[in-house]
């Protein structure tokens, strides 16, 4: 029985060849201060009483648009935390939601049931959600591949069910568990101060790349990258695979708890959607649309994905999509079927995702330039 | 004593509904290394189209020889439904695994939303026989027909797929492709025949699943495939991968520590020994009851 551990993950050439460095262009200065001018851009934001018809109901600074943006910031900074596991290390988990709902119902319980300010309750649920994950890795992180898979997938579907069915009346069951706002200080209560909920989720964003992004540069990083390329090899260089492995499977956990806190913060408690599978599926079409393994695409991957599962609902309710035919007007009032559609297209066609669209554009560009320069030499 | 019969009864019956989901995961997992979430898309398709044709196709109907035509029906649009995946969809990424997987998770949540966009997302009465409605009581249980109806159908296909698997040139060639892949490649075998002969008899039994399940739970939802398939997954791990023996045995031991701790301990309580079961025999024996280890 040979059993070849292919490594499944496309991994990024080591050194770049030298025809494709691109030439230092006049953005070249710029670059490394490129995601600074995207956070402040991000930062003043709500000050700007821009309209976008089409693209937002109301005016930037409504509250409503600005939750939206707070939602989908969220999911930008899970999705890179996921990518950490599935894009940078090559464990494909299935159970990433239960971390995020053990964020949102530990925090949601320790305040409205337990009575804790929020900061402790913050701290508590984040460490717990870091110990949860730890604990489950340590059982599920003995079986490799699709098996780690299955059983990451069972676990989440435990917390599913405990969250479904109310043990001790501590989750609310099917209604979920509204959070009790009386004991939280006033700059996070009410809707005129959904922009600091909104700053909030971005400094969450920001937290989670960088930590992500010091990690993957970091000499744990590196080994992480080589587990994903060939986990004997780093085996044979005398490192064990699986604490490295539990290392940043209980990272992501910890990262995916604080989401849940924010997350709790912005929706204003807890339903028990969020535990279901369905939420670890589209956190893995998040990273895969927005390019697994790099630093950006799967912020951009998940911002993109939930901008889109929010207003293509909105978009299929709308006149343009009713007037069309039933036959297309009604799978196209689903935002799953559009965004499982995408995600298939993209897995065919786009293996590199969002990230790796500008390089195979730059190609593209270069190949129908070429033929020109060649003439008169 | 009529209790102990009667969960032992419906126990198996849910066995019988896992076993008939997880047959067709197990065989795809050990001969293509498919993970399939977009089996109970098949589940989902086998119900719908079933009742469907229960109120639409001429002939068919909900009672007697009606809604066995109604069944054949919703079995192969399963079937179909599970070809045409695998020869447009999982064959063009032959060997190449985690897409595969993400494929299926695409069509899982494509499929399953375009099932809710056609017939909504509220449960719908199924249409059944009669006689599937009432009890038979044995040895002093009463126990429901329509889960006597699902474990006949279970042991039906098992037998049918054991002796395929013994008996038939492709049941060779699908156990042996299970246990060495490219020993059978290399033999000039084209495996990949016996990887879409693997998915039209894992959709049949998944729509069969979805047929009959709908007439045990006496509705069909577009979610009903998902949330079976997480236990068809434990089911298959426990069981081993490829192995149709495998599966049977852990379905019934699923199946009925499920009923069991669910009727004498808190409701839920059984899913999570389930689990408690998986972890258990992960810890002990990584390649299951019978099979091989589940590597990547």
């Amino acid at each position: 029985m040979t059993e070849v551990k292919s490594p499944e993950v496309p991994a990024p050439p080591a050194a770049v060849p030298a025809e494709l460095t691109p030439q230092p262009g006049r953005w070249h200065r710029v670059r490394p201060y490129l995601p600074l001018v995207a956070l402040l851009v991000a930062a003043i934001l709500p000050y700007s009483t821009l309209q976008l018809p089409g693209i937002f109901e109301g005016p930037l600074n409504s509250p409503g648009t600005l939750q939206l943006l707070a939602i989908c910031l969220i999911f930008g900074g899970l999705a890179a935390g996921y990518d950490l596991l599935f894009g940078r290390t090559g464990m494909l988990s299935f159970g990433h939601a239960l971390y995020f709902a053990a964020g949102v119902y530990g925090t949601d319980i320790l305040v409205t049931r337990a009575g804790l300010p929020l900061w402790q309750a913050a701290l508590l649920t984040i460490t717990g959600g870091a110990i949860l994950a730890a604990l489950l890795g340590a059982v599920a992180l003995r079986t490799v591949g699709i098996a780690f898979a299955m059983v990451t997938l069972a676990f989440a579907q435990v917390g599913a069910i405990l969250v479904a069915r109310d043990f001790g009346g501590l989750t609310g069951g099917e209604e979920g568990l509204p959070l009790d706002v009386s004991g939280l200080p006033d700059a996070l209560v009410g809707v005129t101060n959904t922009v600091n909920l909104y700053w909030l989720a971005l400094a969450y964003l920001a937290v989670v790349v960088f930590v992500v992004h010091r990690v993957s540069g970091s000499p744990t990083g590196r080994v992480l990258a080589g587990l994903r390329d060939d986990e004997r090899r780093i085996g044979v260089l005398g490192l064990d695979p699986y604490r490295y492995k539990l290392v940043a499977f209980t990272l992501a956990g910890g990262l995916a708890a604080a989401g849940g806190v924010v997350y709790c913060l912005i929706v204003g408690g807890a339903s028990p959607h969020i535990t279901s599978s369905e939420l670890t599926l589209s956190l893995l079409v998040m990273v895969v649309l927005g390019g697994p393994g790099t630093r950006w695409g799967p912020v951009l991957g998940g911002i993109l994905y939930m901008y889109l599962d929010h207003r293509l609902t909105a978009f299929g309710t709308s006149d343009a999509v009713d007037s069309l035919p039933a036959v297309l007007s009604r799978p196209l009032s689903q935002p799953l079927f559009v965004l499982g559609t995408i995600f298939i297209l993209a897995v065919y066609f786009f293996p590199g995702g969002l990230a790796g669209l500008t390089s195979r554009l730059t190609l593209l560009r270069r190949s129908l330039r070429l033929p020109t320069p060649r003439s008169p030499r | 004593m009529g209790t102990v019969i009667l969960l032992t009864l419906t126990g198996l019956g849910l066995a019988a509904l896992y076993f008939l989901v997880a047959s067709g995961l197990s065989l795809v997992f050990g001969l293509a290394d498919v993970l399939n979430f977009a089996h109970g898309l098949f589940l989902g398709v086998g119900a719908y189209a079933t009742w469907w044709a229960a109120g639409n196709l001429p002939g068919a109907g909900p009672d007697g020889f009606g809604f066995v035509l109604a069944v054949a029906f919703g079995v192969a649009a399963g079937t179909l439904v599970a070809v045409l995946v695998e020869l447009v969809l999982i064959r063009p990424l032959y060997s190449r695994t985690i897409e595969q997987v993400l494929v299926t998770v695409g069509l899982s949540l494509a499929g399953v939303a375009l099932l809710q966009a056609t017939w909504g997302a509220d449960a719908r009465p199924f249409p059944r026989p009669e006689w599937t409605r009432g009890v038979t009581g044995i040895l002093g249980a009463q126990v429901p027909n329509g889960g006597l109806l699902l474990i006949i159908a279970a042991v039906l296909v098992l037998g049918a797929l054991l002796a395929f698997l013994q008996w038939t040139r492709y049941g060779l060639v699908i156990r042996a492709g299970v246990e060495n892949r490219e020993m059978v490649t290399a033999l000039g075998i084209d495996v990949r025949k016996a990887f879409t002969l693997v998915f039209a008899i894992g959709g049949a039994a998944a729509a069969l699943a979805g047929a009959l399940g709908g007439v045990y739970f006496g509705t069909v939802s577009p979610g009903q495939g998902s949330s079976l398939l997480i236990f068809a997954f434990i089911v298959v791990v426990i069981g081993g991968m490829g192995s149709v023996l495998g599966s049977a045995y852990a379905a019934v031991a699923v199946g009925l520590l499920q009923q069991f701790v669910n009727y004498y301990g808190t409701s839920g309580l059984g899913d999570i020994c389930v689990v408690g079961l998986l972890a258990a025999v992960l810890l002990l024996r990584p390649q299951g009851i019978a099979g091989r280890v589940a590597t990547a």
